[in-house]
């Protein structure tokens, strides 16, 4: 059996890995990213490389080791990196001397032919045939779905926990649900059980959760490791967060069509140019955010990304424009936990006492006089 | 009294300059051009520019500055393809974006889109729509379009003689300037990079004049011929996304098949997205092809870099060089 692997982004491992496993192949699952991963990654990557780029080289590097004979990956349109970086990954691996595949799938707008070329080589790999390859896809695209759902579940029950750190164990709980159910049958009762459980974390219902965004570049966002767990460190400082992209909505929106038609129209006044990535995305989510009564926007960007450096510089116009407090981090392999927590620790303050300003106005205008 | 453009001497300065001077002339608006960088200029901008950008988008934001109060109009052009093959870094594509968001009380900006790549008109189209905001006919515009692209020609002619960028814009204004002669049995070194930070004499710390006093021969991607450049860029397994990163790439393999070099020198600015890929792919692409025989030297540029740290590594690698001649 082929033993081939992919990149680790999230908690979408378990649906790649159930994708490869029903196609036949061995999985080799990239253990979650670690200081080690990044170190392996940095040695060999260049240096002004954004931390996406290191991590994965890195995983990669582990997973050869570990004797993968194939890569599955995906590409981009460009202009940012991301989109060339299967290219160079590979002249990387290969200069160390490494013998394997590699398949880098393109979005498949940018080129029918070559996507399901690619695919029907894979396909041949595994000997498989079409229709059975969609049954393929129909479960790791309910799995990954299922990830996604469940991980927004967490992030809005994570603030009422009583107990600290609870939503975060049964969070981990269900991914081992999730993992043991394979068919479209199974994966539906675990959604149902999983469900259950994420309800029945004890909570205080008399809190009034801080409501933040998050925006981005898609693998610090949907990476803990790179973003520092941000999702249930602020979920415990008592915030609701919002993602801006999830996998399979991402999936949908931007690479199997051209984009959400909202976000590009609200970023228009400011930034009326797709630059690559999700530059313009940032943008308009924060738009977007402040419309809907977001207290604030968490902007993540990898040290030297190109797009998210352009919507950075923007930010601050939009921040003061549409009256909503941004904080960009920029994050590298120097980022460590304590100095991003300290940061949202004093940005969660001063969106706590900014609001009780504003309540304090508005109490103010109800009772003339006191 | 005629309409002053303000045009930035930076970015697009080194390659676009001579279409849009002779364009704007045509039409009756006289172009200012900022002063060449000073260490002011530079400070401006990096003030003012978001902390993680390249040194030549802080630099772009210093000649924004260093030109403001005395036009009527800047012209930002957003730089989207210039052909079908690449297009220019999201930096480029944002600029104007930027230059808005940042600096506060700028003049009007005209910075319509440079997207060639869709069809065979070129800089047509935004031609006639900056003719259109300034309130000149169609025809006018036409004429001033064949006047630039007649003045751009001649630009890229003198490149190819061996004129250096800032030498055939000053042979274009009809003063005398002659290119280096070719010294036989001196090192020949390419130096490599993007146009807008090897010839800002300021940033780069005047590498050029250096390694010429050096007695040095020097070769840089002006010297080939565009197309040459787009076809040797093919070589990658995928073409790269960028502009100016095909010219350096292409370049690369261009010099290397020549084979007659003593050394490369790539010119990148810290932290340059683009190049982070530019850079391994050429020290990659110069060990396989030389089998590691040919010397490769990255020189990155930040508004720290000093020039006594440039004259040392720029000595020792000529040094080294010249040493390696004699043992063979």
């Amino acid at each position: 059996m082929k033993k081939v692997s992919f990149a680790h982004m999230g908690y979408s491992y378990l649906g790649f890995k159930q994708l490869v496993e029903d196609m036949g192949f061995e999985a080799i699952v990239p253990a979650n990213p670690s200081p080690a991963t990044l170190d392996l990654g940095v040695q060999y990557a260049p240096e002004f490389a954004c931390i996406p780029f290191k991590t994965v080289l890195g995983t990669y590097l582990e997973v050869l080791n570990r004797g993968a004979e194939m890569i599955i990956t995906s590409g981009g349109v460009g202009p940012c990196r991301a989109g060339l970086y299967g290219l160079l990954h590979e002249k990387i691996l290969r200069n160390l001397g490494f013998k394997f595949e590699i398949f880098v799938f393109d979005p498949p707008l940018t080129g029918l032919g070559s996507f399901f070329g690619k695919l029907r080589r894979v396909l041949k790999e595994a000997h498989l045939s079409w229709p059975a390859f969609i049954e393929v896809i129909r479960r790791a695209w309910a799995k990954l779905r299922l990830l996604d759902e469940l991980e927004q579940l967490a992030t809005v029950t994570r603030p009422y926990e009583l107990q600290r750190g609870a939503t975060t164990r049964t969070f981990k709980e269900c991914l081992a649900i999730v993992d043991r159910a394979r068919s479209l049958k199974e994966i539906a009762a675990a959604s149902e059980e999983c469900r259950q459980l994420l309800k029945a974390v004890p909570r205080d219902d008399s809190r009034r959760p801080l409501r933040i965004g998050i925006v981005g570049e898609i693998y610090v966002l949907l990476e803990p490791f790179m973003n520092q767990d941000i999702e249930k460190t602020l979920g415990e400082m008592g915030a609701i967060t919002n993602r801006s992209i999830y996998l399979t909505n991402y999936t949908t929106t931007d690479v199997l069509a051209h984009g959400t038609e909202d976000v590009r129209q609200a970023a228009h006044p400011y930034l009326n140019q797709f630059i690559g990535g999700h530059g313009q995305n940032s943008i308009g989510e924060t738009i977007l955010y402040a419309k809907h009564g977001f207290d604030g926007v968490v902007q993540l960007a990898p040290f030297t990304c190109i797009p998210e450096i352009v919507a950075k510089s923007i930010l601050p116009r939009v921040s003061r424009d549409f009256n909503i407090p941004v904080l960009s981090l920029t994050i590298d392999e120097q980022t460590g936990r304590a100095g991003v927590e300290t940061r949202l620790e004093a940005f969660v303050d001063l969106l706590r006492q900014r609001r009780e300003q504003m309540e304090a106005k508005s109490h103010a205008a109800l009772l003339p006089g006191y | 009294m005629s309409l002053h453009i303000g045009f930035p001497t930076a970015l697009i300065y080194y390659s676009h300059f001579p279409f849009w001077q002779a364009y704007f002339n045509r039409l009756g608006a006289e172009v200012v051009t900022s002063p060449p960088t000073t260490k002011a200029i530079l400070d401006d901008g990096a003030r003012e520019a978001v902390a993680d950008a390249c040194i030549p988008i802080k630099l772009y934001h210093g000649h924004v500055l260093a030109l403001k109060d005395k036009v009527d109009a800047l012209f930002i052009p957003r730089m989207v393809r210039i052909n079908r093959y690449a297009t220019f870094c999201p930096k480029f594509l944002g600029l104007p974006d930027m230059v808005r968001a940042t600096l506060g009380k700028l003049p009007p900006l005209i910075d319509l889109q440079v997207d060639a790549g869709r069809n065979l008109w070129g800089l047509w189209p935004t031609c006639r729509g900056v003719a259109e905001i300034l309130g000149f006919s169609r025809r006018a515009a036409w004429a001033a379009y064949r006047e630039g692209t007649r003045h751009q020609q001649a630009f890229q002619g003198l490149l190819l003689k061996g004129y250096l960028p800032l030498q055939a814009l000053a042979k274009l204004r009809g003063e005398l300037v002659e290119p280096a002669a070719r010294q036989p049995g001196a090192l020949n070194l390419a130096v490599l990079g993007y146009p807008y930070q090897v010839y800002d004499g300021y940033i780069s710390l005047n590498i050029i004049a250096k390694l010429k006093k050096m007695g040095v021969n020097i070769r840089t991607l002006e010297m080939i011929p565009p197309d040459r450049l787009y076809q040797l860029s093919r070589q990658l397994p995928r073409r790269l996304f960028w502009h100016f990163s095909n010219l350096v790439v292409g370049a690369t393999s261009y010099y290397l098949r020549q084979g007659d070099l003593d050394g490369i020198i790539h010119v990148t600015a810290f932290g340059c997205g683009p190049d982070a890929m530019v850079d391994k792919i050429m020290e990659l692409d110069i060990r396989n092809y030389t089998r590691g025989q040919l010397p490769f030297m990255s020189i990155c540029i930040d508004e720290q870099t000093g020039d006594a740290g440039m004259n040392t590594r720029l000595e020792a690698f000529v040094d080294m060089l010249l040493q390696r001649r004699g043992n063979r």
